[in-house]
C-alpha cells in the first residue's frame, strides 16, 4: 500500500495531474441530479469504451478486402476461439450504444440542458448523434455481406439524386465505377481512424463543457433561465444544495453502467453475432437485403415515399433535420427547462418516437415487399377450393402460376403488397375485375399481355367466388335491371 | 529589436513561419486532393466505359429473357467476386435485344425475372417492370437501365462497368419513359 502510494506520488510530481483529477472529481454539483435520469450519458461512453476494444480484438483477425472479408468473418465465427462473442459483442454494442445516445439526447432535451449556457454541449451532441450513426452504418458495411453489398447500392442510389454532381459523389463514395475492393477499403478507413476519431474529440469537448459549466440542475417548473442571472444563480444553487460528484452521484453512474455493459454482456451471448448473411457475390440474386435496426425506420419511408416526393424527401429531409436540432438551442435559449410546463417539447418527443417506433416496426414485417416464392411457396388455404367449378379452380391455378400471389394474400398469407383477397368479389364487380386484371392501376401492374382470355376468364371467375358465404357479390345494378327485364322480373340470387 | 514599423523582430518571424507552413500545406494540398478524388478523375479521363462479352448468342433463346453475368472491365486482384455483375438478357425476336441492369432504378436491389407473369420484381420496395423494362408499379420513377449493346461475331457485348444510379447521367444508360 505504501508502494503504489510512493509511486503514486512519484508520478504526480512530474505528471502535475493529480489536483486537476481531484478537483474535476469532487466538483460540486447540485443535489438533485445524483440522479438515476442522468446516468445514460455515461453508459453510452461506457458502451464506447467496450466497441474500442472489441473493435480492436476484430481487427486483429478481420481482413478488409473485399475478396476475403466474409471469410474471415466466418473464421471469427467458426474458428477462432469465441470470436463469435466477440463479434456478438461488437454488433449488439452498436445497438445498445446508438440506443443510449437516443435516450440521453431525449432526456435532456425533456430536462431543457440545451438551454444557455450549455447550448454548444448540444450542439457537439448533435454531431456525436451523427458520428454515432455514422459508425452504425460503416460497421454493417465492414459486415461484407449481401446486405452490406446490396446497402451500399442504397447508398448509392440516394446519393446519386444530389442535382449536378450526383454521379460523382456515387464514385467517390464507392471509390471507383462499382462497389468493390476500394469501397471496403474506404469504408474500413472511415469506420476504424475518421469517425472514431471525431468521435473521440467530440467526446472529449463534451465532456470537457459539463465539468466546466457545471451538469444541468434539475429543472423546477417556473425556474426560467435567463442570461443575465443564470451563471449566478447555478452557482448559488450547488453551493446551498451542492455536493461532491464523486462519491455523491457516481455511485448511480456505475451501478447502471455496469447494468448495461452486463446486458449487452448476455444479449452477446444469448442472441449471438449478426451473419454474415450470404456472400457478397452480386450474382446471387436471391436475396431481401434488408438494413439493421436503426435504419429500418429510413427502408420504411423509401418505401412509402410517393415516387414525386421521394428525391426532395431524402436530399432536403436529413438536412431540415439535422439544422433545427442545430438551431434549437439558439430559438429557445432562454426560459423554461421542465418539461411540466413544455407540453411541445413533450409532444414532439412522442411524435418523433411514435412515428420512429412505427416505421421501424413496418420495416420488420415489410408489407410493401412482393414475398418472392409465395406463388410457389404458399398455397391457397382449402377454404378458397373446396366446392369450386372446374373453372374457378383453373382460375385458382392462374392466380398461382402468374405471381398473383406474391402481393395478394389469402387467408392472411402471401404478399401484403396489393389488397387482401378473401373477400375480393364483394368490393369489385365481374366488369371491375376484368378491368382491374387486364389493365392493372392503383399501383398494380397490368396483366392484359401476360393472360390469354381463357386464363382471365378463369382468373375471374376465381375471384367472384371469393366472398364469405351468405354474402351475395358485389353487383351491377344496371345489369340487374337489364336481366329482370329479359327474365320478366325474376329476380336472380345465385352468387 | 523592434522595426520602424513598430513589429517586432520576433513577431515578424512568427508570421514569416505561420506563411511558410502555410504554402507548404498548400502545395501539399494539392496531390491529396489529387489523391483523394482519383475515382472521379480516372473515370472521366479513360472513362470507365468498355465493351464487355456476355455470351454467346445462343445462351439467350427468341422471346426469353435469362440472367448473364460478366466481370467488370475496370477490376482490382483484390475484389473477389464482387466484381462478378448480373445483368437481364432478353432477346426480343431473335434480332434485336434489351439488356438490363440487375440494380432495381428505385434504390439498386437486385430485380428478379418471373417469366410466368413477364414481370421483373424488385424485392426491397416493391418496385416491378415489363418485359421490356417499363415501370409497372411501386415507387421506381422511371423503368430499368438499360446497357447499349452490340453482337460481334455471335457473341453480346454491352457496354458496361459503372453501377447504373437513378442520377446517372452515363450514356451507358438507356432511359426507359415510365409507363402512363
Amino acid at each position: 500500500m505504501r508502494l503504489i502510494s510512493s509511486i503514486g506520488e512519484w508520478l504526480d510530481e512530474r505528471l502535475q495531474i493529480g489536483s486537476t483529477i481531484r478537483e474535476t472529481a469532487e466538483h460540486e454539483v447540485p443535489r438533485k441530479t445524483a440522479s438515476w435520469f442522468y446516468v445514460f450519458g455515461s453508459a453510452a461512453f461506457a458502451v464506447f469504451i467496450m466497441q474500442i476494444v472489441t473493435g480492436i480484438l476484430l481487427a486483429l483477425i478481420y481482413v478488409p478486402s473485399a475478396g476475403q472479408a466474409w471469410s474471415s468473418l466466418q473464421a471469427l465465427n467458426h474458428d477462432v476461439a469465441l470470436g463469435w462473442y466477440i463479434r456478438a459483442l461488437h454488433g449488439w454494442g452498436s445497438d445498445f450504444m446508438v440506443a443510449l445516445v437516443l435516450i440521453h439526447m431525449i432526456q435532456v432535451f425533456l430536462f431543457g440542458a440545451y438551454k444557455y449556457p450549455r447550448e454548444l454541449t448540444w450542439i457537439v451532441g448533435v454531431f456525436l448523434l451523427l458520428v454515432t450513426l455514422g459508425m452504425a452504418f460503416t460497421g454493417q458495411v465492414l459486415r461484407f455481406d449481401q446486405d452490406a453489398y446490396w446497402g451500399l447500392g442504397i447508398g448509392a442510389s440516394i446519393a446519386s439524386r444530389v442535382p449536378l454532381i450526383g454521379p460523382l459523389i456515387v464514385n467517390l463514395l464507392l471509390g471507383g465505377p462499382i462497389i468493390a475492393g476500394a469501397t471496403l477499403s474506404r469504408f474500413f478507413a472511415l469506420h476504424v481512424f475518421v469517425i472514431p476519431g471525431l468521435l473521440i474529440a467530440f467526446i472529449g469537448v463534451h465532456l470537457l463543457m459539463v465539468v466546466k459549466l457545471g451538469i444541468n440542475e434539475w429543472p423546477m417548473p417556473g425556474r426560467l433561465v435567463r442570461k443575465a442571472t443564470y451563471i449566478k444563480e447555478y452557482h448559488e444553487l450547488t453551493k446551498k444544495d451542492g455536493m461532491p460528484f464523486v462519491p455523491g452521484a457516481i455511485w448511480k453512474d456505475l451501478f447502471f453502467s455496469a447494468l448495461i455493459l452486463f446486458s449487452l454482456a448476455f444479449f452477446a451471448y444469448h442472441f449471438g453475432p449478426f451473419g454474415p448473411s450470404g456472400p457478397p457475390d452480386p450474382t446471387i440474386i436471391q436475396t431481401v437485403p434488408r438494413p439493421d435496426f436503426f435504419f429500418l425506420w429510413l427502408y420504411a419511408i423509401l418505401s412509402y415515399l410517393p415516387a414525386s416526393m421521394e428525391t426532395p424527401a431524402l436530399l432536403i429531409g436529413p438536412v431540415v433535420g439535422i439544422l433545427a436540432l442545430l438551431l434549437l438551442p439558439f430559438l429557445s435559449g432562454e426560459g423554461e427547462k421542465s418539461w411540466r410546463r413544455r407540453p411541445l417539447a413533450v409532444l414532439t418527443v412522442l411524435l418523433a418516437v411514435v412515428a420512429l417506433g412505427t416505421f421501424t416496426h413496418l420495416a420488420q414485417h415489410t408489407p410493401w415487399s412482393p414475398v418472392m416464392d409465395a406463388w410457389s411457396g404458399i398455397p391457397i388455404p382449402n377454404q378458397f377450393l373446396k366446392n369450386r367449378t372446374a373453372l374457378e379452380r383453373q382460375g385458382a391455378l392462374v392466380f398461382q402460376v402468374k405471381q398473383c400471389h406474391n402481393c395478394h394474400s389469402l387467408g392472411n398469407e402471401g404478399g401484403k403488397r396489393g389488397p387482401a383477397l378473401d373477400s375480393v368479389a364483394l368490393r369489385l364487380t365481374q366488369d371491375q375485375l376484368i378491368r382491374q386484371v387486364i389493365q392493372g392501376g392503383g399501383n398494380m401492374p397490368a396483366y392484359g399481355k401476360n393472360l390469354s382470355p381463357a386464363e382471365t376468364t378463369a382468373l375471374v371467375a376465381f375471384l367472384e367466388s371469393l366472398h364469405p358465404t351468405g354474402q351475395p357479390p358485389a353487383r351491377d345494378a344496371s345489369r340487374t335491371i337489364a336481366s329482370d327485364a329479359k327474365t320478366g322480373g325474376a329476380a336472380s340470387s345465385s352468387p | 529589436m523592434t522595426l520602424p514599423t513598430g513589429i517586432s523582430r520576433r513577431a515578424l518571424l512568427t508570421k514569416l513561419g505561420i506563411f511558410f507552413n502555410s504554402v507548404v500545406a498548400l502545395i501539399l494540398t494539392v496531390p491529396v486532393v489529387r489523391y483523394l478524388l482519383s475515382p472521379i478523375t480516372r473515370g472521366r479521363k479513360d472513362g470507365y466505359d468498355a465493351w464487355v462479352p456476355l455470351g454467346n448468342l445462343e445462351q439467350f433463346p427468341s422471346g426469353e429473357t435469362r440472367l448473364a453475368t460478366y466481370r467488370n472491365p475496370v477490376v482490382n486482384s483484390w475484389d473477389g467476386d464482387t466484381a462478378d455483375i448480373a445483368c437481364w438478357v432478353r432477346n426480343v425476336d431473335g434480332a434485336s435485344f434489351q439488356v438490363f441492369a440487375i440494380n432495381c432504378a428505385h434504390l439498386g436491389c437486385p430485380v428478379r425475372w418471373f417469366p410466368q407473369s413477364n414481370l421483373f420484381m424488385c424485392p426491397c420496395h416493391g418496385g416491378a417492370y415489363y418485359q421490356d423494362g417499363a415501370r409497372a408499379s411501386g415507387p421506381p420513377e422511371r423503368g430499368l437501365f438499360e446497357y447499349h449493346y452490340k453482337i460481334d461475331g455471335g457473341k453480346l457485348f454491352i457496354r458496361a462497368s459503372e453501377m447504373p444510379t437513378p442520377g446517372q447521367a452515363s450514356n451507358i444508360v438507356r432511359g426507359i419513359q415510365p409507363c402512363a
